[in-house]
């Protein structure tokens, strides 16, 4: 193996070890300690002054209580499933605006492509905070959705809808709607006319055609938008904070609270690690379709 | 202990990096000083003056027990402040270089000595109380002219509750501040660390549950003015603030402010210099600002907020000085409890109790 071919592959694990591995061990170990008062708020804590004994030392204090814990309540597995059931949720729901208006940017004329592209990506030059702080406003009791319905005489009474789990799907489908078009309408701008042409001379009507071509290619796009989707919002913190109600149980709170109110970072780091886990295995069927695609590619 | 808004909004302070000689950070409470000081401070002392706000203690306590946050002179609350002292967190006061220190009451000094014992570490910047707001003319309006405005009794009992519910109820997202209470209006002694009795709390706020249309911890203010909701359990000066913004918009709204005769907590703010603060004599020049009796006047009367300053009494506008809900009277000030720090085993007790409170779950 030469040298340059070493660094080339040296790179992205190099990238994996000290932005994910390191990291991931890191919090692993606090997840593995017990609460103190002090700074940091855990013990034990690793001395590699006293060299091979220390580390011996801190390993034998390691023990696996915070995760015992976490069996004990009910909150966790919970506050875990409510996760999962919002992230499917609001990822069958991205997909549902996001493939449309992928689809749509696919067939428009070239020249607006770009254009089209464009205003997809629009909103991220607006802080993601102040767009979801927008959303308050208008979904709020006095806010303009409400006065809009009210005015044109369609509700009579103002439709709750800030503080409850339909204000966080709305704000996550808002928020992730570009990962889920981005991919989707890669896939479809790479996809060849003539087959669906060769699909309709074959016989097929153009709804058939859809469902025959077009859907099984875009395949690889819309499971990598949906991934994109799903694993980020599985853990989404920020948007059940501000549109969520008290009743909104979702982990990313669950681990807010360990870690600031409870002061607690080993039982915080254990919801962490435990979450990881949870997003492994979507990840793993990710790699292993992206595999089979590359093969059947070949 | 003033506003609890979100900690998202102390991930978009600015965060601190290596300061020089000539600066000092100051990490305080959102719109908890008259800004003018801050102006004058720089101009009297010739330090550029960094000055980061957060909105709950948590994320200040998250800051100080990482370590290296970066700041000068941070304002915990008492019980927080207690529990940072024992991890280590502060570095004791240099009262040389504070001949302000002087100005300081000792009334108050007494009892933050039980966070700080001999106030080694902290002085006092404000105190209040945790009580009730009401909209007066809603709540008579429903409960008739004989309203318990100044009892527990009207945010506990569900007979009343009920009746306030269609006009809108908010409690602070603060179980180190509800449950004590709920502790007081049964009687049991609001410091309780025991489970069994803290138990008896939930019991209370379980009953009335249903009829809160919020626990939060600063919308409140708006939402009193504004005539949205008529009863807040809360903090003095951001009540008294509600009374003011009413008042200003003269929209016939009169909000009024009681510690509830069954007792209040009083809670103290307290400035201490982290143990890594980069400019320490820096922070001691800050602290000895602050205590200037003229200083700490403005500060009082710009957010309407007692201090543990006496000196600075003969500054303070009538408003503030005159009015018993910001500086009580002797009989009122003998009613007012104070709350330790719990232990972790409590606190994570205390904790799910709340989410059970406030979740159901």
């Amino acid at each position: 193996m030469n040298f340059r071919r070493l660094i080339l592959i040296g790179v992205p694990y190099g990238w994996l070890l000290a932005l994910f591995l390191v990291p991931f061990a890191i919090v692993l170990k606090i997840s593995l300690s017990d609460y103190a008062v002090s700074i940091p708020p855990y013990t034990p804590t690793l001395d590699l002054s006293e060299g091979w004994a220390g580390f011996q030392d801190f390993l034998s204090k390691l023990d696996f209580d915070t995760f015992k814990f976490l069996t004990t309540d009910s909150l966790y597995w919970k506050s875990y499933l409510s996760s999962l059931q919002i992230a499917v949720i609001s990822t069958f729901f991205t997909l549902l605006v996001g493939f449309p208006i992928a689809y749509g940017m696919a067939r428009a004329p070239e020249e607006w492509r770009a254009t089209l592209m464009m205003l997809v990506i629009l909103p991220f030059w607006t802080s993601f905070l102040i767009r979801v702080y927008s959303w308050m406003g208008i979904l709020g009791r006095e806010g303009y959705l409400n006065s809009l319905l009210l005015s044109m005489g369609i509700i009579d009474e103002p439709l709750v809808i800030l503080n409850t789990n339909i204000a966080v799907y709305i704000g996550i489908v808002y928020t992730y709607l570009p990962f889920m078009i981005l991919p989707i309408y890669a896939t479809l701008d790479k996809l060849d006319v003539s087959l669906l042409e060769a699909a309709e001379d074959l016989g097929c009507t153009r709804t058939s055609a859809f469902w025959l071509v077009t859907a099984p290619l875009s395949r690889p796009g819309v499971i990598a938008g949906s991934f994109l989707v799903f694993i980020p919002a599985l853990g989404e913190f920020v948007i059940p904070s501000l549109l969520g109600g008290s009743g909104t149980l979702m982990i990313g709170k669950v681990l807010w609270e360990e870690f600031s109110s409870n002061r607690d970072w080993p039982v915080a780091s254990a919801v962490a690690v435990i979450l990881l886990l949870i997003l492994i295995i979507p990840i793993i069927l990710f790699q292993k379709n992206q595999q089979k695609q590359a093969e059947a590619d070949q | 202990m003033k506003k609890n808004l979100l900690p998202l909004a102390a991930a978009l302070a600015v965060t601190a990096a290596a300061a020089s000689a000539e600066e000092v950070r100051v990490y305080n409470w959102s719109d908890y000083i008259d800004e003018d000081l801050l102006t004058q401070f720089e101009e009297e002392t010739g330090i550029d003056l960094i000055y980061d706000v957060f909105d709950s203690n948590e994320v200040l306590e998250t800051k100080m027990l990482a370590g290296g946050s970066g700041y000068d002179v941070v304002v915990p609350s008492g019980t927080f402040l207690q529990r940072q002292i024992q991890a280590g967190a502060f570095q004791p006061l240099d009262f040389a270089a504070l001949p302000n220190a002087g100005n300081l009451w000792d009334a108050i000094k007494e009892r933050t000595a039980q966070y700080d014992p001999g106030n080694a570490y902290a002085i006092n910047y404000m105190w209040g109380t945790t009580g009730i707001g009401v909209n007066v003319g809603k709540v008579t309006e429903l409960l008739g002219p004989d309203a318990p405005i100044g009892s527990l009794a009207l945010i506990f009992d569900p007979a009343n509750m009920e009746k306030l519910a269609s006009c809108g109820v908010h409690l602070l997202d603060a179980p180190a501040e509800v449950i004590p209470a709920a502790l007081a209006y049964i009687g049991e002694d609001p410091n309780s660390h025991d489970p069994d009795v803290l138990a008896k709390a939930e019991e209370v706020l379980m009953g009335v549950r249903g009829y809160v249309q919020k626990f939060h911890s600063s919308e409140y203010i708006n939402a009193l003015a504004n005539g949205e909701i008529c009863v807040a359990f809360g903090w003095s000066g951001d009540i008294l603030q509600a009374r003011d913004r009413a008042a200003e918009a003269e929209n016939g709204i009169e909000i009024a402010y009681n510690a509830p005769s069954e007792g209040a907590l009083m809670w103290f703010d307290m400035m201490a210099i982290p143990v890594d603060a980069p400019n320490p004599a820096g922070a001691h020049v800050f602290l000895n600002f602050i205590m200037d009796a003229q200083n700490m006047a403005a500060a009082s009367n710009y957010v309407y907020y007692a201090n543990g300053n006496l000196a600075s009494q003969e500054f303070l506008i009538e408003d503030v000085i005159g009015d018993t809900a910001i500086y009580p009277d002797a009989a009122t000030l003998e009613n007012l409890y104070t709350t330790t720090p719990y232990d972790a085993g409590v606190q994570r007790v205390v904790t799910r109790m709340w989410t059970r409170i406030k979740s159901g779950t």
